[in-house]
């Protein structure tokens, strides 16, 4: 697998040939990452590719079966206390303590990472007003929503201010507009300067937050790049239309032929892709309209993952006779 | 919103190992100390438990049970504070579990912080509950007809006693913690061990009115000791063996769990 920076002082992290079973079921098949300093990597995958286990290793909870994994510098295992000093950690599931307000949750922190109590106090300050935690900050955590405990909870590995984040899944669960926010202060993270590795099952999570996307699946690595040349790979976007009639089916299948598109005929699905978007649609509705064909609706979607996995693993027939027509 | 704040240096300072377990160890403690206080059913467990054993004792079974010399309020009130510092360890059990299952125990791990001190705060909020139990089964022994003649020296022994008993058993139930697979075991699983272990003992009837094989473990485990060694300092029943037993044990148990639990510990995190 070809790596993108190859000096290893610019890497944050680098991992080399990672293996990992759990009794005798292979979850890591030798998987290599290089996260560039201040960049955002997303490891995208479904559930069980091994995302959670890779991040659980680098941030020294589990120890790896084989390869070799360096955080800013350190050896995982060997030096598992300088790692930690370097590392702030947001699991899947908000780690907050219920009962303790959200002050008080961010001020142990501060003091377990070693901080002075002033610096403690100021970090809490400085994080709450940023995660606008301020007015709920003496409120109990276990009144918090949801979103409220997960920018908690982000805020607590940043308390020590440490150059890598670790982020397991930050906006599963989360409402749209706690997402959107999420992935503000993520960016804004980035643009200071910290170096993010986080996890995701949402292309367009990696889309929007990372420089590098690193495709994992059955816990080895299927494909990586910037999300442009990943997409390039997957294809580019899709309009979905489906034909009124059954009879006219064949004759608008033939109308747009040309264009790389997938057809399910028992619902009247024509997926076309539009590699130039409106342009696309346009000749389209241009030529249906000239064969007098009528559709029921229209809709344009991104590649989802599915389009991802469906490319990259190969596993093209999913029992739905679509059958892809290339130009 | 100040961006620049995320890059405001914050350097850690520098202490020995040594400090740094007892700093950490003081913020879990804190912590598990904050929980006693903010969480409702905990304070009334402290206070209805102790109460409602010694009511249903006392005027229950009391009646029916011949203790000699001594009052049945007297003989009684070692075994119900013995008791109770014993189920008050349970909250080790269900809280450590807690943390276990929830998120924040890889937080904790994934941090600088010495290892032991999760436990070893969840240990240290037992003391505490275990003081106001303690002050409470005082309280409700006085109101039921208890009348010590003990000594202020007496006193401390049975105060330090007490305190040594509850960390050999918090211990013993911090492994408890560890090993149970969900949290509806961690509330069961120091009961089962527990409710036997203070019946089979001094704690409510003499021992000798028990048959063989039950006697003769009532007579030599450690409770019973503990039990028999505070209600001679309080009320002046024979001591015998059972102080340096009590202790001797406390010790023994204390020595055994905390390997145990530091090895579990570890052990939990490569699962």
């Amino acid at each position: 697998m070809a790596t993108p920076y190859s000096n290893a002082a610019d890497n944050a992290i680098v991992v080399r040939n990672l293996q990992k079973s759990f009794k005798d079921i292979k979850v890591l098949h030798g998987i290599d990452i290089t996260v560039r300093r201040g960049s955002i990597l997303a490891l995208l995958g479904p559930n069980g590719a091994g995302k959670t286990t890779t991040i659980r290793i680098l941030s020294t909870l589990l120890p790896p079966d084989g390869g070799e994994a360096r955080v800013n510098g350190y050896d995982v295992v060997q030096q598992a206390c300088e790692v930690r000093s370097s590392i702030g950690l947001t699991g899947q599931f908000a780690a907050v303590d219920a009962y303790l307000t959200g002050e008080e949750n961010l001020l142990m922190l501060g003091r377990l990472y070693r901080l002075s109590r002033a610096d403690a106090k100021r970090r809490t300050q400085e994080l709450l007003e940023q995660f606008d935690l301020v007015d709920a900050a003496r409120r109990p955590v276990k009144t918090y929503s949801g979103g409220m405990k997960r920018r908690l909870d982000l805020a607590m590995s940043l308390i020590a201010a440490p150059p890598i984040i670790f982020l397991d899944e930050p906006t599963t669960g989360l409402d749209p507009r706690s997402r959107l926010s999420m992935w503000t202060l993520i960016k804004q993270l980035a643009n200071n300067g910290t170096t993010i590795l986080l996890t995701t099952q949402y292309m367009d999570e990696a889309d929007h937050l990372a420089d590098w996307i690193v495709v994992i699946d059955e816990g080895r690595v299927i494909a990586e790049g910037d999300a442009n040349s990943l997409k390039a790979r997957v294809g580019s976007d899709h309009v979905d239309l489906i034909i009124s009639r059954n009879s006219s089916f064949t004759l608008a299948q033939e109308l747009v032929n040309g264009q790389q598109m997938q057809a399910n005929p028992e619902q009247r699905i024509l997926s076309i892709a539009a590699s130039d978007g409106a342009a696309t649609i346009k000749r389209v509705l241009q030529r249906f309209e000239e064969g007098q064909i009528e559709i029921e609706s229209l809709t344009m979607r991104r590649p989802t993952l599915d389009d991802v996995f469906l490319f990259l693993t190969g596993n093209g027939s999913n029992g739905n006779a679509k059958e892809i027509i290339h130009e | 919103m100040s961006e620049m704040s995320l890059l405001a240096p914050v350097r850690p300072e520098r202490h020995s190992d040594l400090f740094w377990l007892v700093s950490d160890s003081w913020i879990m403690a804190k912590r598990s100390i904050m929980h006693i206080i903010r969480s409702m059913d905990q304070v009334l467990s402290l206070i209805l438990f102790p109460i409602m054993f010694m009511l249903l004792n006392r005027y229950v079974l009391g009646g029916a049970i011949d203790t000699g010399d001594v009052s049945y309020a007297n003989y009684l009130f070692a075994g119900i504070l013995i008791q109770t510092l014993a189920f008050g360890a349970n909250y080790t059990t269900i809280n450590l579990a807690v943390d276990m299952k929830e998120g924040i125990v890889d937080r904790f791990r994934s941090l600088p912080m010495s290892s032991s001190a999760l436990i070893i705060g969840h240990i240290a909020a037992d003391l505490v509950r275990n003081v106001i139990s303690g002050i409470i089964i005082v309280l409700a022994g006085l109101a039921v007809g208890f009348r010590p003649n003990a000594s202020a020296a007496e006193w401390l022994y049975v105060i330090g006693l007490a305190l040594l008993f509850t960390l050999a058993i918090s211990w013993l139930s911090a492994i408890l913690g560890l090993l149970v697979k969900s949290l509806e075991a961690a509330q069961w699983v120091g009961f089962v061990l527990i409710f036997p272990l203070t019946f089979v003992s001094s704690a409510f009837v003499p021992t000798h009115t028990m048959p063989g094989a039950i006697r003769t473990f009532a007579e030599n485990q450690p409770m019973t000791h503990a039990i028999n060694a505070i209600r001679a300092w309080l009320v002046g029943a024979p001591l015998g063996d059972s102080a340096w037993l009590s202790v001797v044990w406390s010790i023994a148990l204390i020595a055994v769990s905390v390997p145990i639990t530091s090895w579990l510990f570890r052990r939990h995190s490569v699962q």
